[in-house]
């Protein structure tokens, strides 16, 4: 079984559906980190802004992510790009809801104390706000990352390529060692994913939060 | 583009008519109710399982910490799985046929890490002092769990259900491409039969019925928590 699976990674059609996959995410993830960091920045100051985003993002996580893969195929039509409008309508909420929590959660006296420093307002969002707020912003993004690669599987369904297609390629011609070889290809990214915004919320996080994080235990 | 049938779909599409009423009306309660009852039933019965293994699992975990990392790790690996995915690995197991079943060992599978991991923080969130007081009026260990740290961990506890049931609501669509049944039957029926009434059906009843469940379990959370409520007023 182990060697049927080999095989298949060896299928000159593997390399193509792996790049469309990380394509797919990739592209999926960097527009909606265009599109949320933007309204998050412009709403960090208002209440009711933030109090929209909120909501608006956890509407939106509620929704299944194949009922918007679905919709998207009578809106869109099939193919890649269609996909990829689907994964990225996906991808924004939890960026939008870390991002627009992560800005409001900087602490307001070190804000006042920066402002009688005579810091403008970009000053202290980039200087202040941003790196205060940067491991949270990340873990957002790192969670978006992973929803993204796990539902661009389901991007084979309406014709946008993917490793979804081996899966769906062995589930209906019966081939096991097709379907496990497409479901663990999408596992390991996955798992790659989650490690790799990992580290890189880690790298993100400043030096004085990290001691700050380790003096509270 | 290797499959044929998606092609003749996109002819299709472009009929402007997105929403065929009649279809709905004609096939309301042979189609799409069955497909909303057992989309609830699947949901229902993995939320279930799960919180039968996840808060004796939560409740030892709090108490016998060493166990905590082992656990959050081993339901974070199988949380990280794509849904998809692990429903093509459970299929592949010999012995495991297609249909609910090994939907709701995958939903199950979903929901623990959130459900164990909600579990403890709740049964942490209980304050010492108040414990203490409990042992000093003489309350016995499973007295103070079941009487005073349950009762005081159930809203972050139910908070965990609701994340999770939104979660399992959501994945359940996918199941009925193993034949799990639910909604999901109808939003991969319409892809196959190229009618977007069917998908569109399927797509916003899961929808909705995702935002119904958070709603009503924001509200029972929120009821659980009557110190909050009284504070607030």
């Amino acid at each position: 079984m182990l060697f049927k699976i080999l095989e298949v990674y060896a299928r000159p059609d593997f390399p193509e559906k792996l790049r469309q996959h990380i394509v797919l995410s990739l592209v999926a993830l960097l527009v909606a980190i265009a599109i949320a960091m933007p309204v998050a920045l412009m709403i960090r100051n208002t209440r009711l802004g933030a109090a929209i985003a909120i909501n608006i993002g956890n509407i939106g996580r509620a929704v299944p992510s194949l009922a918007i893969l679905a919709l998207a195929l009578p809106l869109f039509g099939i193919g890649f790009g269609s996909a990829l409008v689907a994964l990225t309508a996906l991808a924004i909420p939890p960026i939008l809801i870390n991002a627009s929590t992560g800005l409001r959660e900087v602490d307001k006296g070190i804000i006042d104390a920066a402002r009688g420093m005579g810091l403008s307002g970009n000053q202290i969002l980039a200087g202040i706000q941003l790196p205060i707020a940067a491991p949270v912003i990340f873990a957002g993004i790192k969670t978006s990352a992973v929803q993204t690669v796990a539902s661009a599987t389901l991007a084979t369904f309406i014709g946008g390529g993917g490793l979804g297609d081996l899966i769906v390629e062995g589930y209906s011609r019966r081939g096991p060692e097709i379907l496990l070889a497409g479901a663990l290809a999408v596992a390991i990214l996955a798992l790659i994913t989650e490690i790799g915004f990992g580290l890189l919320e880690r790298g993100f996080t400043p030096k004085g939060l990290k001691i700050a994080q380790k003096r509270r235990g | 583009m290797s499959n044929p049938a998606l092609l003749l779909l996109q002819d299709v599409l472009e009929e402007p008519k997105l929403i065929d009423w009649e279809w709905i009306g004609e096939n309301f309660s042979e189609d799409i109710l069955p497909a909303l009852q057992g989309h609830i039933f699947l949901s229902f019965v993995s939320v279930g399982i799960a919180l039968l293994i996840a808060l004796p699992i939560g409740i030892l975990s709090a108490r016998y910490r060493k166990a905590y990392p082992p656990v959050t790790f081993v339901t974070g690996a199988l949380y990280s799985i794509p849904s998809l995915a692990l429903l093509a690995i459970l299929i592949s197991i010999p012995g495991v046929a297609i249909g609910p079943s090994p939907v709701i060992i995958a939903l199950v599978a979903y929901s623990l890490l959130i459900l164990i991991r909600n579990t403890v923080a709740g049964l942490d969130s209980v304050p010492p002092e108040t414990k203490d007081a409990a042992r000093g009026m003489g309350l016995t260990d499973r007295q103070i769990l079941f009487r005073v740290e349950l009762p005081l961990a159930l809203p972050i506890i139910v908070a965990g259900i609701r994340i999770a049931t939104v979660t399992i609501i959501g994945i359940a669509t996918i199941g009925a491409y193993i034949n799990g049944g639910g909604l999901g039957t109808l939003i991969f029926d319409g892809i196959g039969r190229q009618f977007p009434t069917m998908i569109i059906a399927g797509a916003v009843l899961a929808t909705a019925l995702a935002i119904t469940a958070d709603l009503l379990l924001l509200a029972l959370e929120r009821y659980l928590r009557p110190w909050a409520r009284v504070r607030r007023a």
